[in-house]
């Protein structure tokens, strides 16, 4: 998947300089919330947003109630009714119908709400931390520590992203070292933090040359506490807001996975996992379109929620549209 | 510039060489039982076989020795033997280069000119209900995962109304296709038709193309469309479109003739960037719409372990990519005077 807000904000950056403006533009709505929350709560498009999100928020803490385990050990197992290769349309026993081997798609869509959270939400804050650690290095040191470790993130870069993944999917899943969602997990942060190290290490370049920070050095603030105390609170802070956005394109990315029999294992509750029963009922899927329909419908509301979210974000803390408006 | 370019040629060999050890490093996550695996084409019944290929390839020694034996490998354009492709990898990927490359083509067309268009509109409606709406349209093509979109339409225009055929072309037109009358120029099937004037080839062809051409465009609109947006707003308040203006241009022209060729600068480079990304948007698409290509023979190597194969495919599309990157910067430089490359 196309890693959306590089190409674009590297644009921005490229046509106006507007990287200064852009942060203090960020980082003032990042100071006052009740203010982006409420524009948010007033654009229509970004409530809807939200108002998905926050749906999904609801099922994945409502899970049990909604879809109780049948064996609360395990509750991430689909339950199985036989073991029939025919998929079977919506019953009153099953909800959404089921697979082929007879996964429950209801329970499935339900508890893959938690799989969803848990995959987006850990990758994220995984990429970001790695991104932020090899961004911030590498911006506030400069030199020779720099150019080393951007050359590191553009061999990174070398992979189109969901081909890298795919391929390390690949090696790790053929050791049983790890299980399978932990090797799909694993494979979408390796190469994920680079985009985030790059923005990252350009508003910290944009910060670390101001005053304050001078004047930090000269009173002898060690490395660390300038870091922690001046760089980072001014510089990164708005554009880790952004970054959180992702959660939704890396769960689309992990179902791409899963669907290519790289994520979930057969059985999980999984989207993408689910899906992935779809493509052996090509020529009949009329017939069959429950098993693509319900999971397919979860994963583009998921994804399309926090998009939505993302959208307005971007555009509230874009400095080029926010000239327009004025 | 020209020293720039100097400069990132110096360093393109340093990044494949990255290249190189990170695959290796992840193929060294197999046990040498696995990688012997890899190097034979039927796993080899007797207990002390597969022993004695670990020792024959080396597979036992430091890692160090194993990867310039890979490397020297490379270099000579030996890249190991693909399962799946029946050849070598260097092989394979020739063999299904075309497919792919057929379907990143005509994907472009679209997904760039519809694109522009619509991103043009959207800023000239700037936050009117159609601006509104056409962003709305684009966010769901960005949220849509390619597989999921693939397979509605398939469902809907295959199974369900059977418009459309799956699968690269119907049976008549492969056995067209091979015999000896037809001269396979560059194995895309749509160009090779049209060179063999063979019209009803060509449209047949173009058939099966046109669902997955939709998937892979669709879910990339977003970004050409937002680009072109917010590019073409920012030219809109530039002082020449003012005095275009103020000079009594019609609003066409000035549109046409001022704000747009200026609007499209980074609208090119974005567009270079994705028919980079467009190659690995194929693995997904091929995969969904069953067409034998670079992205299909990569999915299914993938999921049946054959490691060699992926790695070197992904050595392949390193390769292209850092290219293409160097490409698409001196495009942007030479397009716009104002960047600089240093």
């Amino acid at each position: 998947m196309i890693k959306f807000e590089e190409a674009e904000r590297g644009l921005e950056t490229d046509l106006e300089g507007g990287g200064q403006q852009r942060l203090r533009k960020l980082w003032n709505s990042v100071r006052h919330p009740p203010m982006v929350i409420q524009r948010m709560l007033k654009n229509p498009v970004s409530l809807t947003g939200i108002i998905l999100v926050l749906m999904f928020v609801a099922i994945a803490i409502l899970a049990p109630v909604l879809a109780p385990p049948v064996r609360p050990d395990q509750p991430y197992r689909i339950p199985r009714d036989g073991y029939l290769a025919e998929p079977k349309p919506p019953s009153a026993e099953h909800r959404f119908g089921t697979t082929e081997g007879q996964y429950d798609i209801y329970y499935g869509v339900i508890w893959g709400t938690r799989t969803a959270f848990r995959v987006g939400v850990l990758i994220t804050i995984a990429t970001i931390i790695i991104g932020l650690l090899v961004g911030t290095t590498a911006g506030y040191f400069g030199g020779w520590i720099d150019e080393g470790l951007m050359r590191v993130v553009e061999i990174f870069m070398g992979f189109p992203f969901l081909l890298a993944a795919i391929t390390l999917a690949a090696v790790l899943g053929s050791s049983p070292r790890f299980d399978r969602i932990t090797t799909g997990m694993i494979a979408l942060i390796v190469f994920g933090w680079t985009t985030y190290a790059r923005l990252l290490r350009g508003d910290i370049l944009s910060v670390k040359e101001r005053d304050y920070v001078m004047a930090a050095r000269t009173l002898g603030a060690s490395h660390g506490r300038i870091m922690m105390r001046h760089v980072i609170p001014n510089s990164i802070f708005p554009t880790l807001v952004v970054a959180s956005m992702d959660i939704g394109s890396y769960v689309l990315n992990f179902a791409a996975l899963s669907f290519l029999g790289l994520g979930a294992e057969p059985g999980y509750a999984d989207w993408g996992q689910l899906i992935s029963f779809a493509r052996n009922w090509m020529p009949r899927l009329a017939d069959y379109w429950y098993i693509l329909v319900y999971p397919g419908a979860a994963i583009l509301l998921f994804v399309l929620g926090w998009n939505l979210i993302g959208d307005a974000f971007r555009d509230i803390l874009d400095p080029k549209l926010a000239r327009s408006r004025r | 510039m020209i020293a720039y370019v100097i400069r990132r040629l110096l360093i393109l060999p340093i990044i494949i060489f990255g290249v190189t050890i990170l695959i290796f490093a992840m193929m060294s996550f197999l046990s040498p039982g696995q990688r012997a695996s890899l190097y034979v084409a039927a796993i080899p019944r007797g207990a002390g076989q597969m022993d004695e290929i670990i020792e024959k390839y080396g597979l036992d020694d430091p890692i160090y020795v194993q990867y310039f034996r890979w490397l020297n490998g490379v270099l000579h354009g030996d890249l190991g033997f693909s399962k799946i492709g029946k050849a070598s990898v260097l092989d394979t990927i020739k063999r299904y280069i075309p497919a792919s490359f057929e379907l990143a083509m005509w994907s472009a067309i679209p997904l760039v000119w519809i694109g522009i268009q619509l991103g043009v509109i959207s800023a000239l409606n700037h936050n009117k209900m159609i601006d509104q709406v056409l962003r709305v349209f684009a966010i769901i093509g960005w949220s849509f995962p390619t597989f999921v979109f693939g397979l509605l339409v398939l469902m809907i225009f295959y199974a369900k109304l059977q418009w459309f055929p799956a699968g690269r072309l119907s049976d008549w037109a492969s056995q067209a296709v091979l015999s000896p009358a037809f001269t396979q120029y560059t194995r895309m099937n749509t160009i090779d038709s049209l060179l063999n004037l063979r019209l009803d080839i060509f449209w047949d062809a173009l058939r099966h193309l046109i669902l997955p051409v939709i998937t892979l465009s669709y879910v990339q609109w977003a970004l050409i469309l937002r680009v072109t947006r917010s590019s073409m707003l920012e030219v809109l308040r530039a002082d020449y479109v003012t005095t275009a203006r103020s000079k009594g241009l019609a609003e066409g022209v000035v549109i046409d003739k001022h704000a747009k060729p200026n609007a499209l600068i980074p609208v090119a480079t974005v567009s270079g960037l994705v028919m980079i990304w467009m190659m690995s948007g194929v693995v997904i698409t091929e995969t969904v719409f069953n067409i034998h290509g670079l992205g299909w023979w990569v999915a299914t190597s993938a999921s049946q372990l054959d490691v060699i194969s992926v790695l070197g495919f992904s050595l392949f599309y390193a390769i292209l990519v850092v290219c293409g990157n160097l490409v698409v910067d001196v495009m942007y430089a030479y397009l716009d005077p104002r960047v600089r490359l240093e």
